[in-house]
């Protein structure tokens, strides 16, 4: 680009609206952080940090873990979060899983049904997933799956969008020659799935499992929907629930939501290309 | 030439096939058969022909939900998108001091989610407690108890989702202004051209193809609304839909009439009108793209 200044007024031009917005961004999850920390008596006499006669003008003394302490001992979030994490984790797993065979399958063979069955993979992208919301349900009360982790799971096992993914994955980076040179080494067709195309697919397969993995820890629509004893319930739910228990709470509300956010931003900031290149790709799907 | 080779393919694509079959195939055809049922609850379905649909036509709660939900999906195409253009601008510069950085404060909101950032919106809002408000007391006086999220529950969930979602759609404009052809750029520069007629002849024509893309996303995504409201108004004597239906979204309806009151089969004839809805908005898209001369 021409014209870039490297001038003082320069750099405040460009950079003093960008920091604005910078901070504009973080002020909720800086508030949530201070909010977490605040006891009840100080949750409301400052904006964040609590007023004291410590360094800056803070009380950092009158700063406590306590909300997080009454998160599992009162609200009994610890179930939410193992529910959680087993929903998001088996789905990432198996859903990869299934797409990237499927993708592959599309990509790489030549078989009865391949026109047919792309095209189905292509028109269910337009779906929109509330359609299926009540046969969904329906189908799962004549399946007696209503109120499991099974009826929860199954639907979303095998999204369109994963196979268009992988499809478009494997015709990119899978080298014909490379198979059939397994197969001349006498490989299974099965077995050069698992040994020599999932490694290639390697990119994808990391991006799909995060993005599919953030898919269902933030879902709540359909946990809603299916599950009814809160035992089963994973974090958004629990929350939701939460929220209306202890409505004037903020302070463990705050924690709460932290806790839920905080597994997911670490990720992000450990995985951050891949989780880009998922959720951009994944977007296909709306 | 593809391989032929047995029954490797089938069996690579069962567990997909059987799944896709059982749970999108199958309730799919079956939402066109309940659409034209009435029911208390799965199982109790009554044949009633394209009653469902007539009656929506009518409902007026119907008709708010679809007002409610068109507010906030303009505010998402005609505020959040042409921000995010803006920022993306902004970030486009290779000798930018801290790029990444700022992509990855833009983006974070993205991973709190729609339950989580509606946590976080609900108590921001509120009136007394609400940062928003104690902020706005300090510094200018401003009346505590001023209901945000009473009065002017869309433009605040609105604002919401433009924190959520602004970083997510930069990142595509971004991508879209790296692939600018620079000697075009250049062209223009030396033909004369000034920065703004640079942008509208050059820089807009080369990412319109992306543009379209991400107003359709920005569409299909505001459209199914129905996480933030539900959440900041779940737990209140409103049920969701907040003071006077004033939150009530086309998605939130199908949940209650689908939940609440039961009814599988008004719940699909509105969840069809939501699918034709979309998709005549995907055909818009695919005929302005079309239109390109790329």
């Amino acid at each position: 680009m021409s014209g870039t200044r490297k001038t003082v007024p320069g750099v405040l031009l460009t950079h003093t609206p960008l920091l604005a917005a910078a901070t504009v961004t973080l002020v909720p999850i800086v508030w949530m952080v201070t909010s977490s920390l605040k006891g009840i008596d100080d949750q409301f006499n400052s904006l964040f940090l609590p007023k004291g006669d410590g360094l800056l003008g803070v009380g950092w003394d009158k700063l406590t873990l306590d909300n997080f302490v009454r998160l599992f001992e009162e609200a009994d979030l610890g179930s939410a979060i193992l529910n959680s994490l087993f929903v998001s984790s088996v789905s990432a797993i198996l859903a990869t899983l299934a797409c990237a065979a499927g993708g592959f399958a599309l990509a790489h063979y030549r078989f009865r049904g391949r026109g047919v069955v792309t095209v189905l993979v292509l028109c269910a992208l337009i779906i929109p997933p509330p359609l299926l919301l009540a046969p969904t349900y329906e189908l799962l009360y004549h399946l007696s799956l209503l109120d499991t982790f099974t009826g929860l799971l199954l639907p979303g096992f095998a999204p369109a969008f994963g196979v268009f993914l992988f499809r478009q994955a494997s015709l990119q980076s899978v080298p014909r020659e490379m198979l059939e040179a397994a197969r001349i080494d006498g490989c299974g067709e099965i077995r050069a799935f698992f040994v020599i195309v999932l490694p290639l697919l390697r990119p994808m397969v990391g991006a799909f499992m995060l993005i599919t993995f953030l898919m269902w820890w933030n879902n709540f629509i359909s946990p809603q929907v299916i599950l009814h004893d809160p035992e089963k319930f994973p974090l958004a739910v629990a929350i939701a629930q939460l929220k209306g228990v202890y409505y004037q709470d903020y302070g463990l509300q705050m924690a709460a939501t932290l806790v839920s956010v905080a597994p997911v931003m670490i990720l992000f900031l450990m995985l951050q290309k891949e989780f880009i290149a998922g959720l951009t790709a994944g977007a296909v799907k709306g | 030439m593809r391989h032929r080779s047995g029954p490797a393919p089938y069996i690579l694509l069962a567990p997909f096939l059987f799944i896709f079959a059982l749970f999108i195939v199958y309730p799919l055809v079956r939402s066109l058969g309940l659409a034209t049922e009435r029911s208390f609850g799965p199982g109790t379905g009554e044949f009633v022909g394209l009653e469902n649909f007539r009656l929506l036509l009518v409902d007026p709660l119907f008709w708010k939900a679809a007002r409610n939900t068109l507010v906030f999906t303009a505010g998402s195409v005609f505020i959040q998108l042409p921000l995010a253009l803006l920022l993306a601008l902004a970030l486009n510069r290779p000798d930018l001091r801290g790029r990444s950085f700022y992509r990855l404060i833009f983006f974070s909101p993205q991973l709190v989610g729609l339950v989580f950032s509606g946590m976080l919106a609900s108590l921001m809002f509120e009136k007394r407690t609400g940062l928003i408000n104690q902020s706005l007391h300090a510094i200018f006086g401003f009346s505590l108890d001023y209901p945000w999220l009473q009065i002017h529950i869309m433009p605040m969930l609105i604002i919401t989702a433009l924190w959520m979602y602004i970083g997510f759609n930069m990142v595509y404009f971004l991508a879209a202004l790296q692939n600018v052809d620079k000697s075009l750029t250049e062209a223009a520069l030396i033909d004369g051209a000034s920065k703004t007629q640079r942008f509208y002849h050059v820089t807009l024509p080369a990412i319109r193809p992306v543009g379209t893309f991400v107003v359709l996303l920005s569409i299909i995504g505001s459209v199914q609304l129905f996480e933030l409201p539900f959440i900041i108004f779940g737990q209140t004597p409103y049920g969701g839909s907040g003071p006077d239906n004033r939150a009530l979204t086309l998605v939130m309806y199908l949940y209650r009439q689908a939940f609440e009151t039961g009814d599988l089969g008004y719940a699909s004839a509105l969840g069809w009108i939501i699918a034709v809805f979309l998709f005549i908005a995907g055909l818009g898209q695919l005929v302005l793209t079309r239109g390109d001369r790329a």
